[in-house]
């Protein structure tokens, strides 16, 4: 077990120190340096302007010396400075990620329970219209673009029933209806690996014995079924985080919450290079963390993985 | 080595041809039934004929609409969906439909760069890390890791951020985040075929390692990928699209999809037929690709 722990977070580090090392290597790729594309906005920098830009944000260094003295500062929280606005990167992102990460945490929340509950419904319809039709929806869900459907939502909410403000207003419907598309969007790759997973679970001869035993179908469903089919499904669970952060930026466009995704369309627009890099960084980092934590959690739902010699967790990522 | 008993046996003419048929011996018959019946299929052309119809809205879009894309009559402006406009109009009296239409060439153009960067990059890294070894493996699979670890998303916003918003930016950005998902399908391909008879013949045939790779190996594991290729070209409308809604992609008067809705989001108390019908389409093509990349990955299982 203390094995299979220290080399899976061995591996988180090596994922996220590559990131970093990946991403230092395709800014200094770029042909400007973050400083001339970050002042090319405004055409009137002069050359002393942006040696002295360049001198104060480190940029002059040598590029060894510009590594590791970043890579050090990630250490000790340092994130480097925004160009656009000269804060840290950690104090312009830490400002607002305490909203996203309500709504991303929500919504995942919310994600799971829904694909548990469509699998269920699907697993136990009685009718087979019925089935097909639940079946049919997680992959209708994953072709719905965020934006569009949060538009919809608002147009007949607001709009036309004027049960929810178009802005945000502390009221219920303006954090559950972000919330509601999030979580229908992310739990699209959950329940269609899940309904897979479950499939193949109830083709095993122990679920026949079970029924043979007098069980009733949602007790083998939720008793049995449920947990030998997880893995799978957390496995995806853990990769959507990346899909849940672009889906966050998106859904607080549309419905104008405060958050990263206000930081991530300055940061584009400003072409502020050190603050997008601080944000890869930091979404890299959560996502490498999450899937730790599945990998860990793996063998508690599956002790075999501990046995077999295999690379720990099968990655149901096969097409 | 086996026989195919519903075929008639072929004549052996040259070592080459004793190689053994290209699937695995257990799956032979239903293969063998499967395949004929594949092209004949009606629901493969009941998703094929729309998409055929987007693709000639790509090409050839002035046959599909008479309207002009750019430029409308303002006497004409907000009206709603009806016979001579079937999406309505918008603020300033062109048709929503013919810029649907005429925004398709832009929106299939960026993705399809996208899924270009994914298959031929994607391909390359599968097929090293699959064929050259244990340390190339290793390495590859690593870099792949963290190509999943920093969200597509964001490895867009690093390119357009570097190099200003545009079509090709962003397709490039989508296009290096769906590299890791064709170098595993691949790769779990190739190691794959690469462990059947035929290759293992071909090479003491004394093939070289790149005439078997080409003319063996790569042909017989193309079913998985086209099916991803279908499936990908779907997933990248849809981020081109977000990423346009957010105003990352071609600027203004440009009729790209996502950017028509964002358009649209300005009137969405008095037209709403301006995001909703625009949407209606991404979903439609979405979800014919899908099924498409199903359908493809049924005919090309083996």
């Amino acid at each position: 077990m203390a094995a299979y722990i220290a080399k899976r977070i061995g591996q988180a580090l090596l994922v996220i120190w590559l990131a970093y090392t990946l991403v230092f290597l395709a800014v200094q790729l770029l042909p400007n340096d973050p400083v001339t594309i970050f002042l090319s906005a405004d055409a009137a920098a002069d050359p002393a302007t942006i040696a002295a830009m360049k001198a104060q944000y480190g940029y002059d260094q040598p590029l060894l010396t510009q590594y590791f003295n970043q890579l050090i500062g990630l250490f000790q929280g340092d994130f480097g400075y925004s160009l656009a606005s000269g804060q840290p990167v950690s104090e312009r992102i830490g400002a607002v990620v305490g909203s996203t990460l309500v709504l991303a945490s929500s919504s995942f929340i919310t994600a799971v329970l829904f694909a548990v509950l469509l699998v269920a419904a699907a697993t136990l319809a009685r009718q087979s219209w019925l089935k097909r039709l639940i079946v049919n929806l997680p992959p209708l869900f994953a072709a719905i673009p965020v934006f569009w459907l949060g538009l919809v939502l608002l147009q007949v909410l607001s709009i036309q029933l004027g049960v929810m403000s178009l802005f945000p207003d502390g009221s219920f419907a303006a954090i559950g209806v972000p919330v509601l598309v999030l979580a229908i969007h992310v739990s699209a790759p959950i329940a269609q690996v899940l309904l897979k997973s479950v499939d193949n679970v109830n083709a095993q001869p122990f679920v026949d014995v079970l029924r043979a035993k007098g069980a009733s179908p949602s007790w083998i469903f939720f008793r049995h079924t449920l947990k030998n089919a997880a893995a799978p499904a957390m496995t995806i669970s853990g990769i959507t985080v990346g899909t849940l952060l672009a889906g966050s930026v998106i859904t607080e466009t549309v419905f104008a919450r405060s958050g990263l995704g206000q930081v991530v369309l300055q940061a584009v627009t400003a072409q502020d290079v050190a603050l997008v890099q601080g944000l890869v960084l930091l979404t890299a980092t959560a996502f490498v963390v999450v899937n730790l934590v599945v990998d860990l959690l793996y063998p508690l739902l599956d002790p075999r993985i501990l046995k077999s010699g295999t690379h720990g967790a099968p990655r149901a990522l096969a097409a | 080595m086996s026989i195919k008993l519903d075929e008639p046996l072929e004549l052996v003419q040259s070592p080459e041809t004793i190689i053994v048929p290209e699937t695995p011996v257990a799956e032979e018959s239903q293969t063998a039934r499967t395949k004929p019946s594949a092209l004949k299929s009606p629901t493969l052309w009941l998703t094929c004929a729309p998409l055929i119809m987007i693709l000639g809205w790509a090409l050839f879009p002035t046959f599909f609409t008479g309207f002009d894309p750019i430029s409308g009559v303002p006497a004409q402006k907000f009206q709603g969906p009806g016979a001579e406009h079937w999406f309505g109009t918008d603020h300033l009296g062109r048709d929503v439909f013919a810029r649907v239409v005429h925004g398709t060439s832009q929106t299939l153009l960026t993705a399809g760069l996208a899924v270009t960067i994914g298959l031929v990059v994607g391909t390359g890294l599968g097929l090293l890390a699959a064929t050259a070894g244990r340390a190339a493996d290793a390495v590859t699979m690593r870099l792949i890791d963290v190509l999943l670890a920093v969200p597509g998303f964001l490895i867009s916003l690093i390119i357009v951020t570097a190099f200003a918003p545009g079509p090709i930016s962003l397709g490039v950005g989508v296009g290096i985040a769906s590299i890791a998902s064709f170098a595993r399908v691949v790769r779990s391909e190739v190691l794959r075929v690469r462990s059947l008879d035929y290759v293992e013949a071909a090479f003491m045939n004394g093939g070289t390692y790149w005439s078997v790779v080409f003319n063996h190996i790569l042909p017989n594991s193309c079913g998985p990928v086209l099916a991803l290729l279908a499936v990908d070209l779907g997933v990248a409308i849809l981020a081109i699209s977000g990423l346009g809604f957010l105003g990352f992609g071609s600027p203004p008067p440009t009729p790209e999809w996502g950017l028509l809705i964002a358009e649209g989001r300005q009137y969405l108390a008095s037209a709403w037929w301006l995001t909703t019908l625009p949407g209606v389409v991404i979903v439609a093509v979405v979800i014919l690709l899908a099924g498409l990349g199903r359908q493809l990955h049924k005919i090309f299982r083996f």
